[in-house]
């Protein structure tokens, strides 16, 4: 198959043992790869109402068609599970090596089953397979465990890891691999930890099948000069993600103090150029990308002295304005932390200011954490908390639950500010001055994430005051932004540098000999965007709109101070945002797909499961 | 053309890698790639290229003469090449690659790819650099 590496590998854990089969030429023909394959393998392999945690949830690991080719940035793979911090669809991408080594391996899809008697690792060596102990990696920070891995192992291998809060089964645990990427969300490394999987290794010496070789290069080689040429590929790479840092505080969306308000005064002090001048390294870019938004720092005070990759934006943004600290170093410490600890750092932040904002309010109590007087701004309140969080200790085991557990349990109007939508915490747009913003937050499949659409720049250039309307760019973006995560690349340089999305069709052709237009591209788009919605209808069984507000804080509290003083959107604003949204959709009045709708789109396999839903 | 690194704006990207293997093979093979990146992670943070500098030591110690010299690029006849590696283990900078599907070693031969698409300018023509330095005088 051309542009695949060809092969589903599926292990079982249980009995440790693999079996290979051919990727089925409809999947991917209808899906095309990574979220795309993965949210309908886990449709039809996960059964309803399993524990996310327990043997029957299963990891889906994808690349997609254009990994590992001449295409730049070809680098993002997958995770997709059911999650355990929202109990419905979860995934989780990332860049870095992986996704291309797992395809020279031959490998499109990997698929983890059942659970391991031991802490283990999973060797993937071309088509050999192999299980062995991960004993001495056990409790091992996911960096230091990488390292390890890569000297026992051999440096060509690609090393996906979890750290010791995946293996204690964190909500937010991420997956980490090469060094400083991460498949951040959702709390799939609680999974891994869960399956007792330490570490996959992956390492392949083949080459993908390409439909018209010559095309591809030709091809690729245009997409490349036309990045080289880029007059905003500059600034993009000199400053990263980091580079939006002064923008969102300017426009009051910056979340900071536990989203108590949404500008950071300190915030100048935590700017991409700042960044730039006092701790970066190295820029690191993930496979195949020509304006590498990693950046590799390291960062010193007298109290630590680490090297880490980042802080991207939504570091910055959770555990920089979120609890409110001072200095770069001390956002590139805290990540440091997370990072090693294998924390998601926007869960981890958002969970971090959720804590500190209870201990304000007495809602924590000092007997509770050993004593100490806990506060915003502070690094040692942070990595104390981090890492009660890690290993479940004291008041850090209800805090692993993420906010939405954790405030239900702790009660005292908690609630209130526990900031998430569907048990994901809220990553770095605040949005109660961004309508568009606000309804892509509700709306997105996974909970309260930003990346399926970056609706802000929308709302800055309409106009934020007006709530209708907004619904059909929110559509548009959804569409256009997982179809990058369909194909496997990264959609930052169409984000960022305007990279034109005529190219995509256009390499996907010349590699897969597939005929699509962007409009057949995007239509896939919708098509999964509606499985993933019924994978969380089917988990949640009685599904309404209300499992798409936000938390009272944003729709009953006006913004106190910054440019975005006294907005916020009330709960009629919230409702027509929804209910403009879900009539474009075709979904109903509690947001479940039409039957009318799941035919449409050729999916008529959720309409028993979406029918039962709205019969409840 | 000469091959110059400036290793400190390498990030890695492994473009290098990919336009060397379609050139010689018409693969998307990092494996097949006449040129190594290697990181330094966790510190300090940086990469390391591996590729030839068309030293010669290839040659002198093949026993059948496939290696030979041309232009001053050091090139291998593969039809002639017997697959001993005798110059892998000779070379002093470890860029001679095997690979399993491949009975000669991959060699560089200075066909200027990983300079025309490295994104970051960290490998380049070390000539063309020396001749604009001159004249800007």
């Amino acid at each position: 198959m051309n542009g695949y590496g060809g092969k589903i590998l599926r292990i079982d854990l249980s009995v440790k043992k693999s079996a290979t089969v051919p990727l089925p030429e409809d999947l991917a023909k209808d899906y095309l790869g990574a979220r795309g394959v993965a949210a309908r393998l886990l449709y039809d392999e996960i059964e309803p109402g399993i524990d996310p945690l327990g043997d029957k949830n299963k990891i889906i690991i994808a690349s997609g068609p254009l990994s590992g080719v001449l295409v730049p940035a070809s680098g993002k793979v997958t995770f997709a599970s059911k999650s355990p911090a929202t109990g419905g669809y979860g995934d989780s991408n990332m860049g870095g090596m992986v996704a291309a080594e797992m395809k020279y391996a031959g490998y499109d899809v990997i698929i983890l089953e059942g659970t391991a008697a031991e802490p283990s690792l999973v060797i993937i060596d071309d088509d050999k397979i192999e299980f062995a102990s991960a004993a001495k990696y056990w409790g091992k920070g996911a960096m230091i465990a990488e390292k390890m891995l890569k000297e026992d192992l051999g440096d060509d291998f690609q090393i996906v890891t979890i750290g010791p809060a995946g293996e204690k089964l964190v909500k937010f645990a991420c997956v980490s691999h090469d060094f400083g990427r991460q498949a951040g969300r959702t709390g799939i490394g609680a999974v891994l930890g869960a399956k007792r999987v330490k570490a996959i290794a992956i390492r392949g010496s083949g080459s993908i099948p390409l439909a018209d070789p010559d095309k591809v290069i030709a091809k690729g080689k245009e997409m490349y000069d036309a990045c080289f040429t880029n007059p905003a590929a500059k600034e993009w790479q000199d400053y990263g993600t980091a580079g939006v840092t002064p923008w969102v505080n300017e426009i009051g969306s910056f979340p900071t103090k536990n989203f108590w308000t949404t500008y950071f005064e300190k915030h100048q002090a935590l700017t991409g150029q700042v960044m730039r001048e006092s701790i970066v390294v190295t820029d690191k870019a993930c496979f195949g990308c020509p304006a590498p938004c990693g950046k590799y720092s390291h960062a010193q005070s007298d109290k630590y002295d680490v090297f880490v990759e980042g802080p991207e934006y939504e570091t910055t943004a959770l555990i920089g304005g979120n609890c409110e600290m001072p200095t770069i170093e001390d956002v590139a410490y805290g990540n440091y932390l997370c990072d090693e600890l294998g924390l998601d750092t926007i869960s981890g932040g958002g969970v971090v200011a959720f804590a500190l904002e209870c201990f304000e309010k007495g809602i924590i109590k000092k007997e509770e954490v050993d004593g100490r007087e806990l506060k915003f701004g502070d690094i040692d309140s942070f990595k104390y908390l981090v890492e009660k969080i890690a290993a479940r200790e004291g008041i850090g085991d209800l805090l692993a639950e993420g906010v939405r557990t954790a405030a239900a349990r702790l009660g005292g109007g908690s609630e209130r500010f526990a900031i998430h939508i569907k048990g994901l915490e809220w990553s770095g747009y605040e949005a109660r001055y961004a309508p568009a913003m606000m309804l892509a937050y509700m709306t997105c499949d996974v909970g309260a994430h930003h990346n399926r659409a970056w609706a802000i720049t929308h709302d800055v250039a309409v106009g934020r005051e007006e709530i209708a309307g907004k619904a059909p760019k929110v559509i548009e973006l959804q569409h256009i932004r997982p179809m990058f995560d369909m194909l496997g690349a990264c959609r930052l340089l169409w984000v960022e540098i305007g990279f034109p999305l005529h190219h995509y069709p256009e390499i996907l052709r010349v590699i897969t000999g597939y005929d699509y237009s962007l409009e057949d591209l995007l239509k896939i788009s919708e098509k999964v965007w509606n499985i993933t919605r019924a994978f969380t209808i089917r988990e949640y069984g009685r599904f309404d709109r209300k499992y798409d507000y936000p938390p009272a804080r944003f729709y009953e509290e006006p913004i106190p101070t910054g440019p975005s003083k006294g907005h916020y959107i009330d709960m009629d604003g919230i409702n027509a945002l929804l209910d403009e949204y879900y009539e474009l959709r075709g979904w109903d009045n509690n947001g479940i797909p039409t039957t009318a709708k799941l035919r449409e789109l050729g999916l008529d396999f959720l309409i028993p499961d979406m029918e039962a839903a709205r019969g409840k | 053309m000469k091959i110059g690194l400036n290793e400190a704006l390498c990030s890695g990207c492994r473009v290098c890698q990919l336009v060397c293997s379609l050139g010689h093979f018409k693969e998307n093979n990092p494996k097949k790639a006449a040129l190594k990146i290697t990181g330094q992670f966790p510190a300090p943070g940086r990469f390391q290229i591996a590729v030839c500098n068309q030293c010669g030591s290839c040659a002198e110690v093949c026993p059948v003469g496939a290696i030979e010299k041309s232009n001053g690029v050091y090139k291998i006849d593969s039809d002639k090449c017997i697959g001993c590696h005798a110059c892998v283990e000779a070379c002093p900078l470890g860029v001679m690659f095997v690979h399993k599907d491949e009975k000669a070693p991959i060699k560089c031969d200075l066909c200027g790819e990983c300079i025309r698409y490295c994104p970051r300018g960290a490998i380049f023509d070390a000539d063309q650099a020396k001749e604009q330095e001159v004249s800007r005088g």
